[in-house]
């Protein structure tokens, strides 16, 4: 039996949140009525010309900088012509041999391995409108009639890349979840899969392993989550090897991902592959970008998620939870460096971030905080100075979230200060012990789990306030004399 | 030096729906005419060449500032057929 | 009446300053005109007349109220129907935009408008521009005034014979082969193609965007420059537009050529050129020689595949352009089950054979495997014939040649041979390949007594230097002749 390695591309599409379209002034909305957001250039009306949206060439540099690519020193537009009823003109303004930004890379950790995957190209596009299919269920095939609507034609499109380095259906899951968290911190696209704002297809081929040719690649598409993209991959590839295994033959084609039924479909190919007859755009004047534009454009990059989280590594945080935090609200993460620069520990900090903070805000669906790093540090500190028991911690937070005051006050009011006063709990141990002969026994008689007994007597005679390993230490030290 | 035309491959990739004897007919024009057309191999030359016009222009922009639209009905006043704001036409053949 | 439509710019502007004629009033003898000649002459799609007499009466009011808009104030114009005119009807003269109202104004309709100019009606052409003739309209060909049975050249024919018979003072046409200095030579009359990029493309309809300039057809070539002054420009809605600064084509035509050098292109003459146009021509260079100009005749080789070039680029571009006439949002929608059928049908139904040829020429050309050969090499003849113009340009000032090898042509002559229409072309393509401005001024009749144009090329943005030449001729050429047409009252 032959072993098969898969070979793996994806391909984005990222919309970019500007103002305006590409190339004119409609304004790039979302959810809208119909055909509200149209003029004669992105309705491709006789007569209308394009001219480029500054900023969405700013910012498809800044992400082509954020994936180390180099940005071509002049670059053109092309024009991609096919003939389909959502595309106005019949043909795409994109871009062909000379993209804005190319040859770059991102790096995507799978099971704590990380690997380099080469980024080809990220190009500047246009979209196309919409279509509706009306009649049986909104299948394509079995339609009535197409509805039309072309707000989304000429909203700002990237199109990027990668090389088929990716080996995996897991691996290819992480890059576009990494992809994604790189565009969204940016702040170029909502870059939200659900809402169509970040799209990603597949291009997945197989071969023997060890072989150097490529097998029959093969595009994947209408995976619409991160789960739906590892299961298509997955599933395409077990797929591509047993026909190979029962010695078929491969069609280079486009498959339909079925997130009802777990399969790719083969969509009806068209007689031949396309033939785009793509030339320089004659509408539109070449770009150049020269140095100085470009370092401006980088100095405007923020830290990025890979950045961020070998950061939170650095401080101490292991992988796991450096990532999560690293996911998480903005919001959290500038608390995070508020407490480390308040002192906190780094793990303390992300762990109580991570989870009764961000609990809190899921229970109350609040997007507001109410906690301040200072409040955090003070909150951890009086936990490691054992002034609070880590659970009584959980109700001071609580009081700080809803705004009661610092910790210490709220720890104050609410009457949860620990006592940590060894004399005054020495007497009480000495009376716990007193009173309860039986378990003393069953401890000296070798029932260790007897001391947690006594344990909790003494945590009812204090309210609960008495810092648990004073009590401990103190009732060890009687019983084992 | 003229190549043979496959001006049916031609026509639909431009979507043009011919008779059989149209594309004859264009198919022979064509040929003549790229005869002569051909004549721009004599010239030998640069590969590449990026953009035609004489002032040459680069870097052509516009501000991300939004502007009206166009009122819908006043558009779809021109289409050959509409309903609640949306174009209508018949089901695609294929996906692009 | 017809001493009204016989005034060019300058003087109607005298009168209507002076208050003996109005807008309405020169409004009013430019349509008798029309009626009179219209069955006849064809030159108009649409005319609009009740847009026309509002217009007039705004521009009234204005000179009424002390409010000078400039000289085009007041002054009846037409539009070639390839020129966007919000609620107006615009065809490009193809049957796919039958009935078509574009929701927008072209760049230069609006430019006219704000200037007070009163727009009369939309001008037949060749279906999308595409021809040297107008018998290419879907609509039925134009004629020319000078002799009705010949054709008043194209693309922009309507134009030429409405201007050349008074059914307008002046017309704004596109050029792309010489669609607006050749039908100008062939009737007679002024016609120019500004230097690539100086007059927005915003709402013209494109035919191939790297060779496309509006430009106008006048009388004179004073009124040529007060007509392109008001509409060429910077506009951002165009991004192949010219920022500045621009020349000033008016402030030179009274300086004469002595002390110039003029070029003589030796490959636009010889075979295919008619012995009268070449000796009115040749007879029109001594004049210029004896006003002072220093003659040179100069070799610019590339010229012999400029049209070769052009009739791989030009189709290319078009069969892009053209793409979006699909029935689905606008104009005609043929019958179809599926989009892929009713967008062939539509357009096998709405285009005729010139344009259907050029599209498929295109699309070939295009076409994988063949993109190198033909576009792409025909990219690097463009690039060659650039540098040819700026090594002339070097040692003369401007180029000069015949606008067409020929006089204007029998209706139905050259219908049938595609390769004898392109001909028409062969020594106006080469500024459009180049991006040079370039116009046409007449110089005389020919035994036939059809008019012979003269045509003055200059480099980039060299405006004044070509009206300067332009104006001279005009001049020395004296042609006061008009063409006899006998008007019938339609």
């Amino acid at each position: 039996m032959t072993a098969y390695e898969p070979v793996i591309g994806i391909e984005v599409h990222v919309e970019l949140s500007t103002d305006s379209k590409m190339f004119c002034g409609c304004a790039v909305t979302f959810g809208e009525q119909p055909n509200t957001s149209i003029c004669p250039v992105c309705l491709g009306l006789p007569g209308a010309l394009p001219v480029p949206n500054r900023k969405a060439i700013e910012w498809i540099t800044e992400i082509g900088l954020a994936l180390d690519c180099e940005v071509s020193e002049r670059s053109v537009f092309h024009r991609k012509n096919y003939f389909y009823a959502d595309l106005p003109k019949n043909y795409q303004i994109s871009q062909y041999d000379i993209p804005v930004c190319h040859d770059g890379h991102l790096d995507v950790t799978v099971d704590g391995f990380t690997r380099r995957i080469g980024i080809e190209r990220a190009h500047m596009e246009e979209d196309t409108g919409k279509s509706t299919h009306l009649g049986d269920g909104g299948r394509i095939h079995s339609a009535q009639s197409t509805l039309l609507d072309f707000n989304r034609s000429g909203v700002p499109l990237v199109e990027i890349v990668s090389k088929p380095d990716i080996q995996s259906a897991a691996e290819a899951r992480a890059y576009a979840h990494e992809l994604r968290a790189l565009v969204a911190e940016l702040g170029v696209s909502d870059a939200r899969l659900e809402e169509g704002s970040i799209r990603f297809d597949a291009n997945v081929s197989v071969r023997p392993e060890g072989n150097d040719e490529l097998g029959t690649k093969i595009e994947i598409k209408n995976m619409n989550s991160f789960r739906s993209l590892e299961r298509a991959i997955d599933f395409e590839i077990r797929r591509q090897i047993q026909v190979l295994e029962a010695g078929g033959e491969l069609l280079q084609e486009t498959r339909h991902w079925d997130e009802g039924t777990d399969v790719t479909h083969s969509m009806r190919t068209k007689e031949g592959s396309s033939d785009y007859r793509y030339f320089t755009e004659p509408d539109l004047a070449p770009m150049v970008m020269d140095r100085a534009w470009v370092d401006e454009i980088a100095a405007r990059i923020p830290e990025l998620p890979a950045q961020r989280r070998a950061r939170y590594i650095a401080a101490g945080l292991d992988a796991s939870l450096a990532g999560v935090l690293s996911d998480s609200e903005p919001l959290l993460r500038s608390v995070f460096d508020e407490a480390l620069a308040a002192g906190a520990s780094p793990k303390g900090a992300a762990n109580w971030l991570t989870g009764e903070v961000t609990a809190h805000m899921r229970r109350n669906e609040d997007s507001e905080l109410s906690l301040t790093g200072a409040q955090l540090a003070e909150l951890i500190a009086l936990v490691e100075e054992g002034t609070v028991s880590s659970s009584a911690a959980k109700e001071v937070l609580e009081g700080v979230l809803t705004g009661e005051g610092d910790p210490a006050a709220v720890a104050e009011s609410r009457d949860l200060i620990q006592i940590s006063d060894t004399s005054a709990l020495e007497a009480v141990v000495d009376e716990v012990l007193a009173d309860n002969p039986d378990a003393v026994q069953s401890y000296a008689a070798g029932e260790k789990k007897a001391v947690g007994f006594l344990v909790g007597q003494v945590m009812t005679k204090t309210q609960g306030k008495a810092d648990p390993r004073i009590v401990n230490a103190l009732l060890g030290a009687r019983l084992d004399r | 030096m003229p190549v043979d035309i496959d001006i049916a491959h031609v026509a639909r990739l431009a979507r043009l729906d011919l008779t059989e004897d149209e594309l004859e007919a264009y198919k022979s024009q064509l040929s003549v005419i790229l005869d002569h057309a051909a004549r721009v191999q004599s010239l030998e030359g640069d590969p590449h060449v990026e953009s035609a016009h004489p002032l040459g222009l680069v870097n052509v922009y516009r501000e991300d500032e939004v502007r009206p639209s166009l009122d819908r009905e006043e558009v779809l006043a021109q289409a050959p057929e509409s309903v609640d704001g949306f174009f209508v036409a018949p089901p695609a053949l294929d996906n692009p | 009446m017809s001493f009204l439509t016989d005034l060019n710019i300058v003087e109607a502007g005298e009168l209507l300053r002076s208050g003996e004629v109005t807008a309405v009033g020169l409004l009013e003898a430019v349509f008798d005109r029309a009626h009179k000649t219209e069955a006849q002459l064809h030159a108009f799609l649409t005319l609009d007349y009740g847009g026309a007499r509002a217009a007039a009466e705004a521009a009234d009011d204005h000179l009424a109220a002390g409010i000078d808009q400039g000289p085009l104030q007041g002054i009846p114009v037409a539009l070639k129907d390839n020129m966007c005119t919000r609620g107006v009807e615009t065809t490009a003269a193809s049957q796919i935009l039958a009935g078509y109202q574009p929701p927008y104004d072209a760049t230069v309709v609006t430019r006219l408008r704000d200037a007070g100019a009163v727009i009369v009606g939309k001008t037949n052409l060749d279906e999308f521009a595409m021809g040297s003739s107008t018998e290419n309209s879907g609509y039925g060909t134009s004629f020319n005034p000078w002799d009705i049975s010949r054709v008043p050249g194209g693309s922009s024919g309507g134009s030429a014979a409405a201007v050349a018979i008074g059914s307008a003072f002046t017309a704004l046409g596109s050029d792309t082969g010489g669609s607006i200095r050749q039908p100008a030579s062939l009737s007679g009359i002024v016609g120019l193609k500004p230097t690539y990029g100086t007059v927005s493309r915003y709402g013209l309809i494109a035919f191939a965007s790297s060779l496309d300039q509006i430009g106008p057809l006048s009388k004179t070539v004073t009124d040529a420059a007060l007509t392109l002054e008001t509409i060429w420009g910077h506009d951002p809605l165009d991004a192949t537009s010219y920022a500045g600064p621009y020349p000033d084509p008016a402030s030179g035509l009274d300086l004469g050529v002595s002390g110039m050098k003029v070029g003589v292109v030796t490959e636009l003459s010889g075979e295919g050129y008619e012995p009268e146009v070449e000796a009115a021509v040749a007879r029109m260079i001594d004049q210029l020689a004896k006003a002072g100009a220093e003659i040179v005749e100069l070799s610019l080789p590339t010229f012999e595949i400029a049209l070769s070039a052009y009739y791989l680029i030009a189709p290319a571009e078009c069969s892009a352009n053209l793409a979006r006439f699909d029935g689905i949002r606008y104009g005609h929608r043929a019958e179809g089950a599926t989009t892929e059928a009713l967008m062939a049908r539509t357009r096998a139904e709405g285009f005729g054979p010139e344009v259907t040829r050029r599209i498929l020429l295109g699309t070939y050309a295009l076409s994988a495997g063949y993109y190198d050969a033909f576009y792409g090499q025909a990219q690097r003849v463009r690039a060659a014939i650039q540098e040819d113009f700026a090594r002339a340009y070097e040692s003369v000032d401007v180029l000069v040649s015949p606008t067409s090898p020929t006089v204007a042509f029998k209706a139905g002559d050259r219908v049938d041979d595609p390769l004898a229409m392109y001909l028409s072309d062969i020594c106006t393509i080469p500024s459009n390949l180049s991006g040079h401005p370039a116009m046409s001024v007449p110089i005389g009749v020919d035994a036939q007594g059809l008019p012979i144009g003269f045509q003055v090329m200059a480099p980039a943005l060299g405006e004044s230097t070509m009206f300067r030449v332009a104006a001279e001729v005009e001049r020395l050429a004296a042609f006061a002749a008009k063409p006899q047409l006998a008007e019938v009252v339609s």
